[in-house]
């Protein structure tokens, strides 16, 4: 049992040492020094508390939305859409926080909440109709995944704006953004959200494994045939985990819309977060713990990144294929699992 | 006497369990070889070290008197080894012939000739007797003609030895008895047989010589002739075993299932059980004898919830249960072994310990306020495991890992211990061994002596006649017959099951 635990703590490490030096290689293939790069990389990150602070408030809606592709994993499914259940929950989080004025202990959980509900209603219409009429949820959802899309830029359009490109900013009561988080990080970016995201991951795990629900949500991921023997309601359970991974994607774009930007612009096109989270919740292994770290090391990637072309030349598209290699190896979990325990064999 | 096969002193180890303990196995030239042992002795370790998926850590094989290395199955195939699994390996939407060639596809011209193929394919066929059209799709043919082209498969590869991996599993009597006749049709043209199983009776019938292995290690090797099924089980087991479970006369009681004119359709829309008529009173069982598919399965699924029913009524203790939901029926008081125990009976994936509360998770110790008591249900299942003699690691280990018989037993002790007033066994001893099969159906008649409806279906004759108080015949969704197996016949049954009425099958009414 322990060493199972420390395999599957190798491995996510393993595939990011593997990713990095694939990623040196592309660096030096390329004409860049990877040592330069990396340095750069680090420094971006973790260099000074200004970049400590931004890559926290980018790990923020890594986590929730890492959480909310982990938790449709646990539960048998495969939540594409995590990306436009962010998106309307940005969307509502904002229209929510220039809508009202209310006093700040009100009118922030309320601003949350409504993000969650509008994730959560994008998640219940794949889930239902997987339920109903067994449609496959990644089809549905990568569609829900547009609709959401131009749906929030229509709105943006007409309803939070006068035919312009953005919204008005949410008032001080519905922000997340803290001028203390601010100034002991050299005026990042960085605001209350990182709570929620950790309140969020404490919640998932909870839910799972502790309470009676969370046993049946994972009995019918697991099973649909032995949980419907043992009378549980299979369709319910499926549309219920779709609905509480959309609210965690719906939370996950609260942060950005009431913390990082405090309000939503007219996309060109998907933010990525939402997609991001499938890598994040692969390499954390679906698990609560596990996310929190792996959202920090793809906000830190993604953070750090930004530093690179300034010190070191390199353009930010080799992290991208940095990126790619590590959920390239991620993914190929089973050749480091072959690797380790040969590993483990001659070492005995 | 020439051997073509010699497995000598065989030792195999994985990580600290020794599977194979310095096991040899000798087959004659044109004999029929069974390698008896319980699941878990060690036959499937020994046959795939012959058959080169693993390398034994000690130990020398002989091909003819020659010394090999069988580095994988390609060269177990080119030495004339060839395999039939237990568990089809056929590509559903390809022919016959194309199954058989797969691998090792004859061409012309860049192109598969598939005319020479199907020629071929049909020549072997007739030469053995199996009667396999090389045209059909695999989806079209019965369990039976499917094994018949897992045999082709390795004929048309040249295998002079055939490795049986408990080939009797999936069929019904009547192509159990085909297959012998193709197992004799095979030696007779010279082939050698290894023979996997675990049923002393098809031994008895078809083999010439038994090697037993028991946890690991070769007990011996006997000619069939000179033993019997009960010498067998012993050297098996390690221990005496009663083939006749050992019961008082029943005392029925009041009518605790009671099923009038129940009618279900399949999901094409076939009606699969046909205004069915049956009672099972407390204190008795019932067994339900038919070949598959005559409705069974259905019948037990819309007695426990699981699909829903046309018309009819299903009332337990005099309470309408009919077309009610899974939980409201189980809460009733039915408990359900089910026939698929992968499928239905278990989450494979859950711990034990979490399996054994399976449907009762929500309900006090075990759940409370909605969080569950991990402490009330781990208690539980370490009951449960010591109770029911569930041999596993430890109650936190996967389900998956268990061996069939454990997880039999753990479904057993879970639903024996929601203590329901009738208990629905749908082949409950299927895949195990004779250790497994003389617990459980001494399980199921201490059941019956407590007062409880016992409802077993079986596809083995043996099993009904042995268990059952009373025997109801099914034939396509119907009961064509109760008859008292002590006043029965296996042939008697065997022609009610084929839908003779019961005049005809001479037995006056």
């Amino acid at each position: 049992m322990s060493s199972n635990r420390v395999t599957n703590f190798l491995v996510p490490v393993f595939a990011v040492l593997l990713g990095m030096i694939a990623g040196s290689i592309v660096m030096l293939v390329s004409g860049y020094d990877p040592i330069a790069g990396y340095s750069a990389l680090v420094y971006g990150a973790f260099g000074d508390s200004y970049y400590i602070g931004e890559t926290i408030r980018q790990a923020t809606p890594y986590i929730l939305a890492g959480l909310a592709v982990a938790f449709a994993f646990r539960t048998g499914l495969f939540n594409i859409g995590v990306e436009g259940q962010l998106i309307v929950g940005w969307l509502a989080a904002v229209w929510v926080g220039v809508s009202f004025d209310l006093p700040k202990i009100i009118h922030l959980p309320l601003a949350i909440l409504a993000a969650a509900a509008a994730g959560a209603l994008w998640a219940f219409i794949p889930g239902f109709l997987k339920a109903r009429f067994k449609v496959h949820e990644v089809i549905i959802t990568i569609m829900m995944n547009y609709i959401a899309l131009h749906v929030s830029n229509a709105v943006i359009r007409s309803v939070l704006s006068d035919k312009g490109f953005k919204s008005a900013k949410v008032h001080a009561s519905a922000s997340l953004q803290s001028e203390f988080l601010q100034s002991i990080t050299d005026y990042s970016t960085l605001h209350y959200g990182i709570i929620v995201a950790l309140i969020g991951a404490v919640v998932m795990w909870f839910l799972l494994e502790k309470t009676t629900k969370g046993y049946e949500l994972r009995a019918v991921g697991f099973n649909q045939h032995a949980s419907q023997y043992a009378g549980m309601n299979v369709p319910r359970n499926i549309i219920l985990a779709m609905v509480i991974s959309g609210a965690f994607a719906g939370v996950a774009g609260a942060m950005e819309g009431l913390g990082t930007f405090g309000n939503i612009s007219v996309k060109a096109g998907f933010t990525g977060v939402g997609f991001d989270g499938i890598a994040v919740a692969l390499l954390g292994s679906n698990n609560a713990f596990g996310i929190i770290l792996s959202a920090f090391l793809f906000g830190a990637l993604k953070v750090g990144a930004l530093e690179m072309p300034s010190s070191a030349d390199v353009p930010t598209e080799l992290v991208d294929i940095v990126i790619a290699l590590i959920i390239f190896f991620v993914a190929s979990s089973y050749l480091i699992r072959l690797l380790l325990s040969r590993f483990q064999k001659e070492g005995k | 006497m020439e051997y073509v096969i010699e497995m000598l002193n065989i030792r195999k180890v994985f990580g600290n369990f020794v599977a194979n303990d310095n096991i040899t196995l000798q087959v004659k030239k044109g004999e029929i070889h069974a390698l008896l042992g319980e699941n878990g002795a060690g036959k499937s370790t020994l046959m795939n070290v012959l058959f080169g998926l693993y390398q034994p850590d000690g130990g020398e094989i002989r091909v003819k008197g020659q010394p090999v290395k069988i580095a994988n199955p390609n060269v177990a195939n080119d030495l004339g080894i060839g395999m039939v699994h237990q568990h089809f390996m056929l590509v559903d939407t390809f022919t016959v012939t194309e199954n058989i060639i797969l691998g090792s596809e004859p061409t012309k011209g860049g192109t598969i000739d598939i005319k020479r193929a199907e020629e071929q394919v049909r020549e072997l066929s007739e030469r053995y007797g199996l009667a396999v059209d090389p045209t059909a799709k695999i989806s079209d043919i019965s369990v039976g003609m499917q094994q018949r082209v897992e045999i082709l498969k390795t004929l048309y590869r040249g295998a002079e030895i055939l490795i049986f991996d408990e080939p009797t599993a999936v069929l019904t009597p009547q192509e159990i008895q085909e297959l012998i006749q193709i197992m004799r049709a095979l030696v007779r043209e010279g082939k050698s047989i290894i023979l996997i199983t675990h049923k002393l009776k098809e031994i008895m019938e078809v083999c010439d010589r038994v090697t037993v292995i028991r946890r690991g290690k070769g007990i011996g090797t006997l000619n069939v002739s000179e033993t019997n099924p009960n010498e067998l089980a012993a050297l098996m087991v390690g221990r005496e075993v009663h083939f006749k479970t050992e019961k008082k006369p029943s005392q029925p009681g009041k009518e605790v299932l009671e099923i009038r004119d129940l009618v279900v359709k399949d999901a094409r829309g076939v009606t699969v059980v046909d205004h069915l008529n049956l009672t099972v009173r407390a204190g008795e069982i019932v067994g339900i004898a038919g070949v598959d598919g005559n409705g069974q399965t259905e019948l037990v699924e819309a007695i426990t919830g699981l699909i829903k029913a046309e018309s009819g009524s299903i009332k337990l203790n005099g309470n309408d249960i009919f077309n009610l939901s899974p939980r409201k029926i189980m809460e009733a008081g039915v408990g359900h072994i089910p026939q698929d125990r992968h499928k239905h009976g278990l989450v494979l994936d859950f711990p034990i310990g979490e399996n054994m509360v399976l449907q009762t998770y929500y309900k006090e110790p075990y759940s409370k306020r909605g969080i569950l008591n991990f402490k009330a249900i781990y208690e539980k299942a370490r009951q449960l495991i010591a109770e029911f003699d569930v041999r596993t690691p430890d109650e936190y280990t996967q389900a998956r890992a268990l061996s069939g018989g454990n997880q039999q037993k753990a479904i057993i002790g879970r639903e024996v211990d929601r203590n329901p007033d009738l208990l629905i066994a749908a082949q409950p001893t299927r895949g195990l061994d004779v250790g497994a099969i003389e617990f459980i159906h001494k399980r199921l008649i201490e059941q019956r002596d407590q007062g409880k409806a016992v409802l077993l279906v079986s596809f083995e004759l043996d099993e009904v006649m042995n268990v059952s108080d009373r025997i109801a015949v099914i034939y396509e969704g119907k009961i064509v017959a109760i008859v008292d197996p002590k006043e029965t016949t296996e042939q008697e049954l065997g022609l009610l099951m084929a839908g003779s009425k019961r005049k005809e099958a001479g037995v006056s009414s």
